[in-house]
């Protein structure tokens, strides 16, 4: 084995890897696939053109949701490290964005873990319909005990134990490393979730009324075409939904081998998101036509996203259903599932990142990042406040946090770094379809004009009026000075220096996928799934 | 269900499933083809 093959067989024991690029796409779904996909993207077709929607949202994947995808995993592929390591090796100067889009992460583990708690919480509700014949009341009242629009102390034990559950379990898995934590728990996890929603989209269709909600769905407003908001809406919701753009694919591109096809891998995880949200879109759909039906009134009337709609609308629905407890644990067992496999990917951006700039172990990083991420999450969210804290973080981290980072990463390397070219050529050493002149343009100009677009509309709405009429001092410290600080953080975080040793000029040596392995240990060159052994990282260098 | 929105599913469902199944299919003949090209280069 040559030294350089061996350095990078070195590295990527260190760092950890997928055993085949059948995980990293299965890894890759259950990033991609979460919450957004169930409870955002059926009220966002309706809400915008119906069965027209179809356009956009297409036109939205094709130009800009794959080739930001691809654009993430070119650079790290490409560059085998966490986001700032990454930004780093493609130019010094610009490790900041990288840490930028840590911060990000690291501030959305701690609101969407309490989400998922109340999804876990409900999937037991769900086997006796605890909320009874109200479930607005309550979910506000009786589970979260929310009050005024205040900041409170007062702890809500019902939403503590199973948030706690929570990230014990995020722990555990991300303690294992990369193949046998992440790796592992999407194998059995998205097999799972494909095949529990299935179920209960069937279920959902076999209800009355379901054909009334899938019409409301589907029936085509071509009008809505000729309106900028509606496109907005198509590029937001591919966006939000493929987890671009903040640092979430760079990581898991870099646990990847380096002989594997990321451009096509990259259409599978794109379609498959893209796949599942349509499902969703179905079930939901279905199943706001038969809680229409059963209230007679209008779908337009009952159709709502979010946590209306998983909290107050599902319950309802379920009260009502034939199998209803059987549709509440398929409905709210799937967001729990989808959720947790996209909060770890979250949260593996900042390990990730701890790790490769320090000289720590698997397990003292995942401890370093976990604990203080679960001890804030248990403060701020499980207490009668929370649900107000995490809707008013929610909205700013994603429309200021998210949006601004991806676009600025966006602009940086396309335009002031000028890396698409290498980074297109990169893919092409093993992908198909090869990426050229039209994946540079899309990623250059179209992409950036798409999110530009979605960020304008978002600043002007929320500069109209204040989000959802909370307090301006609300709006204030958990919005606009939240996501004012993250960049602040990044940038301070890029100026800690570099564990010894550490590459920074360029992609580290050993990794160009045109090489020859020279019989790497970490290669098997007899099947494609089978290119790397795949490594759990167990200790320092 | 009205004749539009049943189409507009379907149409949905053919390019979005279909799309994914074309990938996938492509990613694996593709796969396939750098296995052969890998063995020729090793073993001629």
């Amino acid at each position: 084995m040559s030294s350089t093959a061996g350095a990078a067989a070195q590295e990527e024991r260190r760092r950890g890897s997928f055993s085949s690029r059948r995980i990293f796409i299965l890894a890759a779904i259950g990033s991609a696939v979460g919450l957004g996909n169930i409870w955002r993207f059926p009220y966002v077709a309706y809400e915008n053109g119906g069965g027209a929607f179809v356009v956009p949202y297409l036109v939205a994947l094709l130009t800009a949701g794959i080739p930001f995808l691809l654009l993430d995993y070119a650079i790290g592929h490409r560059h085998r490290g966490s986001a700032p390591l990454s930004f780093a090796r493609l130019r010094r100067g610009t490790e900041g964005l990288g840490w930028w889009q840590v911060a990000i992460c690291f501030l959305i583990a701690v609101y969407y873990a309490a989400v998922l708690a109340w999804a876990l919480s409900y999937t037991f509700f769900s086997l006796d319909q605890a909320w009874g014949a109200d479930p607005e009341g309550f979910f506000f009242g009786e589970y979260l005990q929310a009050g005024d629009v205040a900041v409170t102390a007062d702890v809500v034990p019902g939403v503590l134990v199973p948030l706690a559950v929570v990230w014990l379990a995020v722990l555990v898995v991300l303690a294992l490393g990369v193949q046998r934590g992440i790796g592992a728990v999407s194998l059995v996890f998205i097999p799972v979730l494909v095949l529990a929603f299935a179920v209960l989209v069937v279920q959902a269709l076999l209800l009355p009324g379901a054909g009334a909600g899938l019409d409301a769905l589907f029936t085509p407003d071509w009008a809505a075409l000729a309106e900028p908001a509606v496109w907005a809406a198509a590029f937001g919701q591919i966006f939000f939904s493929l987890s671009i753009g903040f640092g979430i694919m760079i990581t898991y591109a870099s646990y990847v081998g380096r002989r594997e096809d990321m451009t096509g891998s990259g259409l599978v995880v794109g379609f498959s998101n893209s796949s599942f949200e349509l499902l969703a879109g179905i079930g939901v759909f279905a199943a706001l036509g038969f809680m229409a039906q059963a209230g007679g009134v209008a779908v337009g009337e009952v159709a709502r996203d979010g946590i209306a709609l998983a909290f107050i609308a599902f319950p309802t629905i379920i009260n009502e259903a034939p199998a209803g407890a059987l549709i509440g644990v398929l409905f709210f067992g799937s967001l729990v599932i989808a959720g947790i496999t996209s909060l770890i990917s979250v949260i593996e951006v900042v390990i990730s990142a701890v790790r490769d700039k320090l000289d720590t172990s698997r397990l003292t990083a995942t401890l370093a990042v976990v604990v203080p991420s679960a001890v804030l999450s248990l403060v701020l969210f499980s207490t009668t406040s929370g649900i107000y804290v995490l809707d008013v973080v929610d909205h700013f981290v994603n429309q200021y946090g998210i949006l601004v980072v991806a676009l600025l990463s966006m602009l940086v390397v396309a335009w002031v770094l000028r890396a698409l070219p290498r980074l297109g050529d990169h893919l092409n050493v093993h992908g198909r379809p090869r990426v050229g002149t039209g994946w540079r343009v899309l990623t250059s100009i179209v992409a950036p004009a798409g999110l530009a677009i979605v960020l304008v509309l978002a600043v002007r709405d929320d500069l109209a009026a204040p989000y959802e009429g909370y307090p301006t001092w609300l709006l204030l410290g958990f919005g606009w000075l939240l996501v004012l600080a993250l960049p602040l953080v990044g940038f301070l975080l890029a100026r800690l220096p570099w564990r010894a040793g550490t590459h920074l000029d360029g992609p580290p040596p050993g990794s160009d996928p045109g090489t020859p392995l020279d019989g790497a240990p970490v290669a098997d060159a007899a099947g494609r799934d089978r290119s790397v052994t795949g490594h759990d990282e167990g200790g320092r260098r | 269900m009205s004749a539009s929105a049943i189409v507009m599913m379907l149409v949905a469902m053919l390019i979005i499933w279909g799309g994914l199944a074309l990938a996938v299919t492509s990613l694996v003949r593709h796969g396939a083809v750098e296995d052969r090209a890998e063995n020729v280069r090793r073993d001629p």
